[in-house]
């Protein structure tokens, strides 16, 4: 099975979740799919057993002894990449979307593609199974499949070691990596908050979910945080038939746990987010 | 001041309190009298526009992309476009005489058209998201990039937003988390970036990933420590080895999450809190200027 965590709205506490749920279960494979912000591992130390580069595109540059300066490079990029500066004809890598067209259509042929090489994909033991994770580079693209590998590397090394759950925690938001990750699961937990912008992320998140038909199931964390906003949010969940899994108090031992490298499962199983946990989300694994 | 200072409020991490920030700078902006936008950059999960009680659009701008349609009639299944097409957004199987294109993977960058000999491919616009205006005073607005639920990149829509609110005092971008594409197009734009962090383990990994991405295309950058007094003192040993500026600390307190997490700004309630971010505007223009003077 393959159960995706997701929130929308960042830092709702989708991670510290994500380890809960997986010190629950004890033996599982956990993929950690927010590769521009991975976490996790942080909290897992997982001992690493393959590394793999990943290209996450090219970035077009320019030979200036062959460049005439010509500009048709400029009339094709459609990223608004390619600037003429002091009567030279530049490309800005952060605009670049590794398209190659310049390339192409360079009469000189003095733009050469260059590979972005510097993203890694990683795999490894942890106490409790399998981990795998990818670390994005920072400024490259490409992150939704980097996701991709991640779950097929996952799903991989799952078959081979007879793990029977897959534990995705996804990125924010509901743009590429997101749809990457949820993306044909079996299930999605959505980890949200009682904050207004908790309530719209919510929304933008179901609606995703839905538009890919998936069975969903919704966690308030922090809920006591704003007694009104909470109502507001189990009042959505009832209106859009949205199943109401649990609702976890505020509990700064989630913090403490996190800084401790540990999951508050762990660093304090007794405590109130703790036990709210292993009460309502065991019947999710 | 006749040129517009841009700032970007950003954080690898997701939920540190960008928007806190932001919607706060701007409150305590639009008292100095400055022609203020606000920019919500953050285009697949908005959320600048509910602390402004206001649901009166006064421009909607829809975005397109330029997408491809394949005539199959004049299609010789020749092929080029699939190999022009860096992004897999064509589907082709020439033993079928099969092709179709995966407007998902599409990036709209035209590479398939330029390949195509035979006239069979064409273009059409096809909908990425939305820019709302609300003018908020005289001399205050707010832009919001929005895109449609399923749309995979908010990039074209979050360079639109940026791009129609130019013309400000001070332009103020609130970023969207991680470290990927959508960030790097926000902060590249920005004259002084901040970044918004909390003192937590998960915090300062992101943090230094947001450091590294900022130095690396030269954008001088400051740090707003928020939620302090939880997680530990790691985050402040960093900004002190790298010699980054901590232009400020928000204290974790029950009683402000609550104001802020019902809709309400902080620096338009309490008198305190309106001289604490009018402060730190003045640490940013002071770092700012310290960070230009060792360029």
């Amino acid at each position: 099975m393959e159960l995706a965590v997701v929130s929308g709205k960042g830092g709702t506490g989708k991670s510290s979740i994500t380890a809960a749920l997986a010190v629950m279960k004890q033996k599982l494979l956990l993929a950690d799919c927010d590769v521009d912000a991975a976490n996790l591992y942080l909290l897992f130390q997982p001992e690493k057993t393959l590394e793999q580069v990943y290209v996450s595109g090219h970035t077009a540059i320019i030979d200036k002894d062959s460049c005439t300066n010509c500009g048709l490079c400029m009339d094709y990029c459609r990223f608004d990449a390619i600037h003429l500066t002091e009567e030279e004809v530049q490309i800005s890598g952060i605009s670049c979307e590794g398209c190659f067209l310049c390339s192409r259509i360079c009469p000189e042929q003095a733009i050469r593609m260059e590979p972005e090489d510097r993203s890694r994909l990683y795999a490894g033991n942890f106490r409790y199974g399998k981990m795998v994770y990818g670390r994005l580079f920072p400024g490259e693209e490409n992150s939704g499949r980097l996701v991709n590998l991640v779950r097929q590397q996952a799903r991989d090394i799952a078959r081979k070691n007879e793990l029977d759950l897959i534990l995705l925690d996804g990125p924010p938001g509901i743009g590429c990596p997101v749809i990457s990750t949820i993306t044909g699961v079996d299930k999605v937990l959505i980890v949200t908050e009682p904050s207004v912008s908790g309530l719209h992320d919510l929304q933008r998140i179901h609606e995703l979910c839905r538009h890919f038909g998936l069975s969903q199931t919704v966690v308030i964390n922090k809920h006591d945080l704003n007694p009104d906003m909470c109502t507001e949010i189990e009042r959505y969940c009832r209106e859009q038939g949205l199943k109401l899994q649990a609702k976890i108090p505020f509990d700064p031992q989630m913090v403490e746990a996190m800084v401790k490298g540990q999951s508050i499962l762990e660093y304090a199983p007794e405590s109130p987010a703790a036990l709210c946990i292993k009460n309502h989300l065991e019947e999710l694994l | 001041m006749d040129k517009q200072f841009s700032i970007a409020v950003a954080s690898g991490k997701g939920g540190t309190g960008k928007t806190f920030v932001s919607v706060n700078l701007f409150h305590a902006l639009e008292q100095t009298g400055l022609r203020v936008h606000l920019v919500d950059c953050d285009a697949e999960a908005p959320n600048d526009k509910m602390f402004f009680k206001t649901d009166l659009v006064d421009n909607k701008k829809e975005i397109f992309q330029q997408v491809p349609v394949i005539n199959l009639q004049a299609c010789t299944f020749c092929g080029r476009c699939y190999e022009y097409c860096r992004y897999n957004a064509l589907f082709f199987v020439p033993e079928l005489r099969k092709i179709s294109v995966l407007y998902d993977f599409c990036h709209g960058c035209g590479a398939c058209l330029v390949a195509c000999n035979d006239g069979a491919i064409t273009e059409r616009d096809d909908l990425l998201g939305e820019v709302n205006t609300f003018v908020l005073s005289q001399n205050t607005a707010l832009f919001e990039s929005r895109i449609k639920v399923g749309v995979h990149s908010s990039v074209p829509v979050l360079k639109a937003a940026i791009q129609q609110a130019a013309g400000a005092d001070v332009l103020l971008m609130d970023a969207p988390p991680g470290t990927s594409c959508p960030f790097v197009q926000t902060v590249a734009r920005a004259d002084y970036t901040v970044l918004v962090t909390e003192p937590t383990p998960f915090g300062l990994s992101d943090l230094k990933q947001s450091v590294q991405t900022l130095s690396s295309i030269g954008i001088p950058c400051g740090v707003v420590v928020n939620k302090a007094g939880l997680g530990n003192r790691e985050v402040y040993r960093y900004l002190e080895e790298e010699h980054i500026p901590l232009l400020m600390e928000i204290p974790f307190d029950k009683e402000l999450a609550a104001m802020y997490s019902g809709g309400k700004i902080p620096a338009a309630e309490i008198p305190v809190w309106k001289d604490r971010f009018t402060g730190l505007y003045h640490q940013i223009k002071e770092q700012y200027g310290i960070s230009s003077r060792q360029r």
